[in-house]
């Protein structure tokens, strides 16, 4: 090992410009560097892991920098927080496929030949080859044998040459090529896909323009003007639990879909597995939770605020908390809201929710009074509630249908209702991926199953054409070769046992 | 028969197949100990161990009928196949596994491998119906889904070979330090030679590779009518992704580099623990999107 390098720094020291730029691309495509490079990509990918990600989950991210204040901005620094953009995994994964296609463009010019290839002549003598046995038989039941075993044949005077597995080499370019159809396929899909979420509620529509989405990411070349403007009505959304653990056994969203605004509707059904299909978008459900509909009214009677109110789930039983807000009063009014679907209450916990479904639903409300801090034009959350500037007047505790009176005006709980996460994505590259994926699974079963064989068979000369010497030579799965012989050479001695019998 | 006494029946067929497996074990040990002892200066009788030996086997037969029969009536009580949860997992995989063995022991001599197999069995089940035992329920709304049962039968099975490939490739190692310190002891002489174990490993996880590559491919479509993106980098993802890439490295060392035996056996090892690692591991204490299909 270390003698080679010194050569090689050698060979480095005495050669220059281009050849050093051939050295450096021999140097990238040989089979050692593509193995390091295969186990540097599993190794790279491990951080991945361990450490969590900004791209699954941002909160998480957060929270490790809050409790590691002083390692994380280094770990930041080596993107170990977005392992799998980072430059240096993608360098990895470049060189990988750049010395896969260095590997690769040899061996399929030298397969275009290769493939239609004859059998050539056999060795002089193959006694010493693989499973050499001589055996009383006929060149032509030999032949009939190799021909009914697919092999191909080519004849020599005194001898035959014949050979199988051709499609091996076939599997091997196929599996690898596929790798390359598989990234191009995942390229697709971040360079012209988008992936969008809208919280919606249940009994409203969605058109499925930039301006519907809570958030939206296009990938860097997919134009936002061409969004098809498909409209999905949500028209009844049921979610059922098991009444034991509180798992969520079923969502199911009954919708009417419009191809565009102004086609014919038609009914669908949108589940947790099973997504609104439109060309390479599909429309998923992804969570759900409750709005609450409330009508706010200032002292002298006129409703100042009227509608439903998305709250975020906090826990699995969907305990849902959010702010409504009232800016249309002066001083402003806002409330700091919790919806409790079924309410249960401990001295610990205080007030929290046993059940996902309404079984006994009751909204718990802070009033505050003050400046919402809405006009300064910064980007605030619909679902917090900025009470730096603002005091609170009043605790409320509401069932549905019940009205409360604060200090400057009222407030009713009009209901509530669900809502659903769609997820809308759109993902042109998933095809590709997913035939590339198969045809390397079909490349894969090609290459480790199908094994290249030679059988050679001459005529011993001394026997007047009745006795013949055969051999093989396999360049993989050698056990391929010995069952073949095995088998040839009992077809030839059953003939000679039998007679003429077949 | 109600669902739950279905479950109940389930478990006792479980306990019955431990029992059975115990004995199985047993019989491989004595079996074991009787060859190294007679092969010390006596004579062996050869056709003694065998017969305890084919009794071991045939009582693997049993204990892996009665297991099938634990994870029949466990379907049938969560009216689904039994795929939902660690302790599904654990049980159906120490299915495959013995009936990897099995099936194998038909083509090739390693009936030896049955005292590992037994115990690995043993052990599996043990830690499945102590430590990760759950009652049997229906899946939440994400696991249902056709490929979910293509993804997680394609990769329990993969999982039963990869076991036996490293088993096969660990009896390497420890057979290469002992050849290497002298002759083989008379325990060890019954075992094939070195070069034939390299080669099944090789032959195993050439097999494995594609079922493998499978199970990864049709977690990619469930994941995508589940979560909308075929490959996320999710904890699961990434480590089965990694033992695909540690396995792609070790056909290719073997093929285009040429290592064998020791370097081999070690590349084969460290793969297989990218996989036992992501099966522990991640279900544990991973957090990703596969841990809800977990304890």
């Amino acid at each position: 090992m270390a003698k080679i390098e010194k050569d090689r720094t050698r060979e480095l020291r005495e050669i220059g410009g281009y050849s050093l730029l051939r050295y450096l691309w021999r140097l990238l495509t040989s089979m050692r560097t593509a193995l390091i490079l295969l186990l540097l990509l599993g190794l790279a990918s491990i951080p991945g892991s361990i450490i969590p990600q900004r791209t699954q989950n941002p909160f998480q991210v957060q929270d490790f920098f809050a409790a590691n204040p002083t390692i994380s901005p280094w770990l930041d620094r080596l993107y170990l927080f977005d392992v799998f953009g980072a430059p240096w995994f993608s360098a990895i994964y470049i060189l990988l496929f750049i010395s896969l296609i260095g590997c690769l463009l040899p061996r399929l010019n030298h397969y275009r030949v290769a493939i239609f290839e004859r059998p050539t002549r056999p060795p002089q003598t193959f006694e010493s080859s693989e499973g050499f046995f001589e055996v009383d038989g006929d060149m032509d039941r030999a032949i009939r044998w190799l021909e009914k075993n697919r092999y191909r044949i080519e004849r020599f005077d005194g001898s035959i040459s014949a050979e199988k597995g051709y499609l091996k080499e076939f599997g091997n370019l196929l599996f690898h090529l596929s790798l390359l159809l598989i990234l191009i396929g995942i390229a697709m899909s971040s360079l012209f896909g988008m992936r969008g979420e809208a919280i919606v509620n249940e009994g409203e529509r969605f058109i499925n323009t930039p301006v519907a989405y809570d958030n939206i990411s296009p990938g860097r070349l997919y134009s936002l003007d061409s969004m098809q403007p498909y409209r999905i009505d949500l028209d009844d959304f049921t979610a059922k639990y098991n009444p034991i653990t509180n798992q969520a056994l079923d969502y199911e969203l009954k919708v009417k879909i419009r191809e565009s605004t102004d086609a014919k509707p038609r009914e669908g059904v949108i589940r947790v597995n099973k997504p609104l299909t439109f060309g390479a978008s599909r429309v998923f459900l992804q969570a759900t939770g409750y709005s609450v509909l409330v009508t706010v009214r200032d002292s002298s009677g006129v409703v100042t605020f009227q509608g439903p109110v998305p709250l975020l789930p906090q826990d699995p039983n969907l305990t849902s908390a959010g702010a409504i807000k009232v800016p249309d009063m002066d001083p402003g009014i806002g409330f700091v809201a919790s919806f409790i679907p079924t309410i249960e209450r401990d001295p610990v916990r205080g007030a929290f929710s046993s059940f996902p479904e309404p079984l006994d639903p009751q909204l718990l409300l802070a009033a505050w009074q003050g400046d919402l801090g809405m006009d300064e034009g910064k980007p605030q959350s619909i679902y917090r509630l900025d009470t730096s500037k603002m005091e609170r007047i009043a605790l409320i505790s509401m069932k549905p249908g019940e009205s409360f009176d604060f200090k400057v005006g009222s407030i009713t709980f009009d209901g509530y209702l669900p809502w659903v996460n769609i997820q809308v994505i759109h993902d042109p590259g998933k095809r590709t991926a997913l035939f590339g994926g198969f045809l390397a699974l079909f490349g894969a079963l090609g290459m480790l199953f199908i094994h290249r064989r030679k059988i050679w068979i001459r005529l011993r000369g001394d026997s007047q054409g009745k006795s013949l010497e055969v051999a093989g030579l396999a360049t993989s799965g050698e056990e391929k070769l010995r069952e073949d012989l095995v088998s040839l050479k009992e077809f030839l001695s059953a003939r000679a046992g039998e007679g003429k019998g077949e | 028969m109600g669902n739950r006494s279905m479950g109940f029946l389930s478990n006792d067929l479980i306990y019955s197949a431990i029992v059975v497996f115990a004995l199985a074990f047993i019989l491989h040990a004595i079996e074991t100990a009787w060859s190294v002892r007679s092969g010390e200066g006596r004579n062996l009788d050869r056709s003694r161990t065998e017969r305890v030996a084919r009794n071991a086997t045939g009582l693997i037969v049993l204990a892996d009928l009665i297991l099938l029969a634990g994870l029949i009536t466990r379907g049938l009580s969560a009216e689904r196949l039994p795929l939902g949860n660690m302790y599904e997992f654990s049980i159906t995989g120490a299915f495959a596994f013995t009936t990897a063995y099995l099936v194998a022991l038909k083509k090739f001599q390693i009936r030896w491998l049955g005292l590992f197999v037994a115990g690995g069995a043993l052990l599996t089940l043990g830690t499945a119906i102590t430590l990760l035992y759950v009652e049997s329920a229906p899946l939440v709304p994400a696991l249902k889904s056709p490929w979910l049962v293509i993804h997680v039968a394609a990769a329990i099975i993969s999982g039963g070979i990869f076991l036996l490939a490293n088993s096969i490739a660990a009896v390497y190692l420890i057979l290469e330090k002992i050849e290497r310190n002298g002759t083989r002891g008379s325990w060890a002489a019954r075992l094939p030679s070195l070069d034939s174990l390299d080669q099944l490993t090789y032959r195993l996880i050439a097999l494995v590779f594609p079922l493998w590559t499978f199970s990864i491919i049709a977690g990619a479509i469930w994941a995508e009518a589940a979560w909308g993106r075929y490959w996320g980098w999710d904890p699961k993802e990434t480590w089965a992704f990694i033992t695909w890439v540690a396995y792609a490295a070790y056909l290719h060392a073997r093929v285009t580099a040429g290592w064998k035996g020791k370097k081999a056996a070690w590349l084969c090892l460290i793969a297989g623990s990218t996989f036992l690692f992501n099966y522990i591991y991640v279900n544990i204490w991973g957090t990703g999107k596969h841990t809800y299909s977990g304890l």
